[in-house]
């Protein structure tokens, strides 16, 4: 089949190239774009290590084909660093928290929270846990991870009202 | 865990894509959460030479609530049906077996039409709409026809859809107002198929009750329905045990999938009777 182009923004900047129609979204980003920061985990649509933001949603980068992804604007856990490279807030509070230990499942869940706590940005644990069920971890047992999630939580809000 | 090459049809309307379907045949199969279909092209257990892509179409989407019908473009995602008020406080069995389906990023990007239409008895919402009387909108060739979701199935994966036509609306009558609702699944797992599910509705004098995945299609029963419109919901439980059909797999053996659903089905119904009012 022939390649066709591809186009969409990343992380705020516009990104091409060109993919077969079967080309995976999550294999466009890694190999034709060098964008590493999305996993493949278990390629089966469970795990959510690829998780990536697509249009406002969190997406499972290996279950969605990159020509599908065309026009859209896509967030990977790139984009969730502060401007000048230094962890941002969620990124900051699963390092604090211990939210990761072998760091495989750490970008999808991040690039989840992301999305969760914009949607929810005063969850409770049991909406964590219920808004982070696609995303599975091996190794912390997940309690580290609704900690930083919930830490981020606090911390935007504070973040937010200091502004206002 | 790369899918076989195929060429990638993306229209911007329903004429298109029925257009495409009747060009390339059984070689051609329409995508719209790509949440069942992607899988089993990366297994290569489904192979097909062209991928029509719905989600441009403008016509498939939109839910609207009016005459005592609730109308769902088929493209509507899960994530947006849990999100609509207006269903929430209508319908709210719908929300409800919507937040037990797989996990949030499939509910952001899975569709109420790929769920009803792909067949797999596995799905939720097919029981749900068997339960609460949907009719679904098929469009094809020779334009609209409609079909009852208690007619739709008729074996896991094959369906009254002829393969030229696309599921474009569902059709729900609405419940008579303090008619109480409940879908309850028992699952292993987040993101699992259900061992089993129940779906009910309950009224002062009406009742209807299916079932998710204890068959090869969805279950319906009209006399565990009339039994528990009667009050009698031992007699509901027993129906239903009767009509269902489950199979060993690794979900569990037979007795323990019919012992699963009566527990199920009977939560169902207490939840249901509970919220009426």
């Amino acid at each position: 089949m022939d390649k066709i182009p591809v186009t969409f923004t990343l992380n705020g900047e516009t990104v091409e190239g060109l993919a077969e129609p079967r080309m995976l979204l999550i294999h466009f980003l890694r190999e034709t774009l060098g964008v590493t920061g999305p996993h493949i985990g278990c390629e089966t649509s469970h795990c959510g290590a690829c998780t990536v933001d697509m249009d406002g949603r969190s997406v499972k980068s290996c279950t969605l084909f990159a020509v599908q992804a065309s026009g859209s604007e896509i967030v990977t856990v790139e984009g969730l660093a502060n401007p000048d490279g230094t962890l941002g807030v969620i990124q900051e509070m699963f390092r604090e928290h211990h939210g990761l230990q072998c760091g495989f499942c750490t970008p999808g869940m991040i690039t989840r929270a992301w999305r969760l706590l914009q949607e929810t940005p005063n969850p409770s644990e049991e909406q964590v846990r219920f808004g982070m069920a696609g995303n599975l971890c091996r190794c912390t047992g997940y309690q580290n991870i609704v900690k930083a999630v919930l830490a981020s939580a606090a911390e935007l809000n504070a973040a937010k009202e200091a502004a206002e | 865990m790369i899918p076989a090459g195929f060429e990638y049809h993306r229209p911007a309307d329903l004429a298109a894509a029925i257009g495409i379907l009747q060009q390339h045949g059984d070689e051609a199969r329409v995508v719209a959460g790509g949440h069942s279909l992607i899988p089993m092209m990366k297994l290569r257990m489904a192979e097909l030479g062209h991928l029509v892509d719905l989600r441009d179409i403008g016509e498939l989407r939109g839910i609207g609530i009016a005459g005592g019908t609730a109308e769902i473009g088929a493209m509507t995602t899960q994530h947006e049906l849990i999100g609509h008020g207006g269903l929430a406080s209508a319908l709210p069995v719908l929300r409800e077996a919507a937040l037990q389906i797989a996990d949030p990023q499939v509910r952001y990007l899975g569709t109420i039409g790929g769920n009803v239409a792909n067949g797999d008895p596995g799905n939720d919402m097919p029981a749900v709409m068997q339960c609460l009387g949907a009719r679904f909108r098929l469009c094809g060739p020779e334009g609209e026809r409609e079909v009852a979701a208690r007619d739709f199935y008729e074996a896991a994966f094959f369906t009254a859809r002829a393969e030229e036509e696309i599921l474009s609306r569902i059709l729900i009558p609405l419940p008579p107002e303090g008619t109480g609702q409940a879908y309850v699944k028992q699952k292993r797992k987040i993101g699992d198929y259900a061992t089993a599910a129940a779906a009910v509705i309950a009224g002062r004098d009406s009742a209807s009750v299916a079932m998710t995945n204890l068959s090869d299609t969805p279950v319906w029963s009209a006399e565990a329905g009339a039994a528990l419109a009667a009050g009698h919901v031992e007699g509901c439980v027993e129906a239903m045990l009767a009509a269902i059909d489950p199979q060993e797999d690794m979900r569990g053996p037979i007795p323990f999938k019919k012992h699963v659903a009566a527990v199920v089905l009977r939560r169902a119904i207490g939840a249901a009777l509970a919220r009426r009012a």
